[in-house]
């Protein structure tokens, strides 16, 4: 390698090091922001799953009267039946101001109905575009549909008739899903903030070294040292894969640690997001390092200014990202046929990694390999662009 | 020495430079004369090989500098018009980090490096960062680093861009010194007192074209007038 790849890359270090903007994003943006809002996503998640499975609910019931046994029954099964509300007009109208998610309205006829037999009805009024009002509804249908069922075999069997009748099979739910498979639905989104996490790293010193250098009014008097174009654009490169990998190995970090605070257990998840998988993590996703730096390195050269390279590389950021989309909607499993796509094979390799099984190394091999291949192919045309005479612009 | 042979260079449908030849040789300033896009910079350029002739010929030191831009670089001293500064590093690093691309060792660069900044008046920029320069003092910093690897040749267009006038008279002291030493110089300028005043051989360019070359007093003698200024508002306009 020649010196003046290295004095290249080590002056962008140095000079990037005193740059807010790139501290910012190599630093701060990616290792704090990305582990930080995905340990209270799933916190949310998980207080919002397990919220309402213990806790009394207090549901307005009108004409509680009406059906004391049943308001009974509720009440065993953790609903705090409240009388505030007199009629229907008033339940609708507290539910679509939205004072409560739900209302139980128990008319004068039902205890007639019931008695006899006949059509005895009860109205649960919600709103349904109300996420949460739909949790709870489906908690009190239950409720309501429990009782039904205890009822209908208390009035079968006063018939001499078998409650199994109305029953003729069962179905038994049988989940073969591990804890920690479980956990891989959240844990997939990992690899797109890791990505995001690792090409932010290097996305203002990609551009700062190209089309910001332009700028500036430095390349000129940079091209005419008696250095290759090629050795100057493999040093800012370079520089570039450094504040990526810095990036990456750090938001590796923040994840393990994020993770540690995140009660994943209690959604009946388990992650193994240990010391020694997060090291392996990083090497899984280091191929694609030189890989992220060429691309943006090649589309900045292309820019006439730094707003330009902004616009554009905002583009690119999104790139990677699309195949781990289409990945994760159509639930592609890992496969040979998959592994030459960089980001979506890196993406495949940790989700099995962190699902705890063990590492395919031939899958690795041909993830490797292959993004290694590609990221020298844009390094290659990003040089080739570097050597028109119309850089200058 | 640089030689300048029939050079002509083309972007898209303008002709920069239709055919230009002069030579600047050893131990003397070399002035590029001519009104704004008369193709001064274009010929600069084409000498620190950034742009390539579309023909013609250019040499330094007998070296061509489109088969051999690297060897052709390694002789030259630039500062290109408005030439920029890293503005996160400070005047010295500046300077070194252009000294460790010219190939010189620590050893050797860092002596040279505090030679330029006490010849040039660089001590009050030394450690401060080049964002907060003035025009002015980026045109210091940019020309002590166009001299860091103690060039046989030197480059200059437009080098009094934007400096004030103890600035332009430093200027013209420190190229005096250079050209004492040996040095082959080319600067360009559309200033006419600048040239008087600093050249000993003048190329005036019009229209990418060499209109009149020689000495000043040359260059009067022939135009029948003392002025250069003269002498260039009528060749321009001859032509």
């Amino acid at each position: 390698m020649s010196s003046a790849i290295l004095t290249v890359c080590r002056k962008e270090i140095i000079e990037n090091s005193r740059d807010r903007r790139t501290l910012f994003s190599t630093l701060f943006f990616g290792p704090l922001f990305g582990p930080a809002l995905f340990a209270i996503m799933i916190n949310v998640m998980v207080s919002q799953a397990l919220s309402g499975a213990d806790e009394v609910m207090t549901i307005p019931i009108i004409g509680q009267a009406h059906a004391p046994n049943l308001v009974d029954f509720l009440r065993r099964h953790g609903v705090d039946p409240s009388a505030e509300l007199e009629s229907l007009e008033e339940a609708t109208a507290s539910v679509k101001e939205g004072e409560h998610e739900i209302v139980l309205v128990i008319g004068p006829e039902f205890p007639e109905n019931f008695r006899a037999g006949g059509d005895a009805r009860v109205t649960l009024v919600f709103d349904q575009s109300q996420t949460r009002a739909n949790v709870s509804a489906r908690r009190v249908r239950g409720l309501l549909n429990t009782y039904a069922r205890q009822l209908t075999a208390m009035r079968l069997q006063a018939r001499g008739i078998s409650p199994l009748l109305l029953r003729p099979f069962t179905v038994d739910d049988f989940d073969v899903s591990t804890a920690t498979g479980r956990s891989v639905i959240l844990l997939g989104m990992l690899t797109y903030f890791l990505l995001f996490a690792t090409l932010m790293g290097g996305f203002h010193l990609a551009i700062d070294s190209t089309a910001g250098e332009r700028e500036r009014g430095s390349l000129e008097p940079l091209l005419t040292t008696p250095v290759a174009r090629a050795d100057l654009l493999l040093g800012k490169m370079a520089a570039t894969v450094s504040y990526m990998l810095l990036s990456l190995s750090l938001t590796v970090v923040g994840f393990t640690v994020a993770l540690y605070f995140v009660p994943l257990e209690q959604l009946g998840m388990r992650s193994n997001f240990g010391p020694l998988v997060a090291l392996k993590i990083v090497l899984i996703l280091a191929p694609f390092v030189p890989l992220g730096a060429a691309l943006m390195t090649l589309v900045a050269s292309f820019t006439r200014s730094y707003k330009e390279a902004q616009t554009y590389l905002g583009l690119v950021l999104l790139v990677p990202t699309l195949p781990l989309m289409i990945a994760t909607l159509l639930n592609i499993r890992p496969d040979f046929s998959l592994m030459w796509i960089p980001s979506l094979s890196q993406h495949l390799l940790i989700t099995e990694l962190i699902k705890a099984e063990p590492l395919n190394l031939g899958h690795l091999g041909v993830s490797t390999t292959s993004t290694l291949l590609m990221g020298a192919l844009l390094a290659w045309l990003a040089i080739r662009l570097y050597d028109r005479e119309r850089l200058l612009g | 020495m640089i030689r300048v042979d029939a050079v002509a260079k083309r972007f898209g449908t303008v002709q920069a430079l239709k055919d230009v030849s002069f030579t600047a040789r050893n131990g003397r300033i070399t002035g590029l004369l001519g009104p704004n896009g008369a193709g001064k910079s274009t010929c600069l350029r084409i000498l620190y090989t950034v742009l390539k002739p579309d023909s013609g010929k250019a040499t330094i030191d007998a070296i061509d500098v489109v088969a051999e831009p690297i060897a052709a670089r390694r002789k030259l001293g630039v500062l290109p018009h408005n030439a920029g500064l890293y503005p996160q590093l400070n005047a010295r690093e500046n300077i070194t980090y252009f000294g460790e691309l010219q190939g010189l060792s620590r050893l050797e660069l860092e002596p040279r490096v505090e030679d330029l900044i006490v010849r040039l008046e660089l001590a009050d920029l030394a450690d401060r960062r080049a964002k907060s320069f003035s025009q002015g003092e980026r045109t210091k910093v940019a020309l002590a680093r166009a001299l860091v690897h103690e060039p046989s040749h030197l480059l200059l267009d437009e080098p009094t861009n934007g400096l004030d006038v103890m600035a332009t008279r430093s200027l013209r002291q420190w190229l005096r010194e250079l050209k004492a030493d040996g040095c082959c110089i080319i600067l360009s300028s559309h200033i006419m007192q600048e040239v008087t005043a600093l050249c000993d051989d003048i190329v005036i360019i019009a229209h990418g074209r060499v209109v009149a070359q020689g000495t000043p007093a040359e260059l009067q003698e022939r135009f029948g007038q003392t002025s250069l200024e003269d002498i260039f508002v009528k060749t321009v306009a001859e032509t």
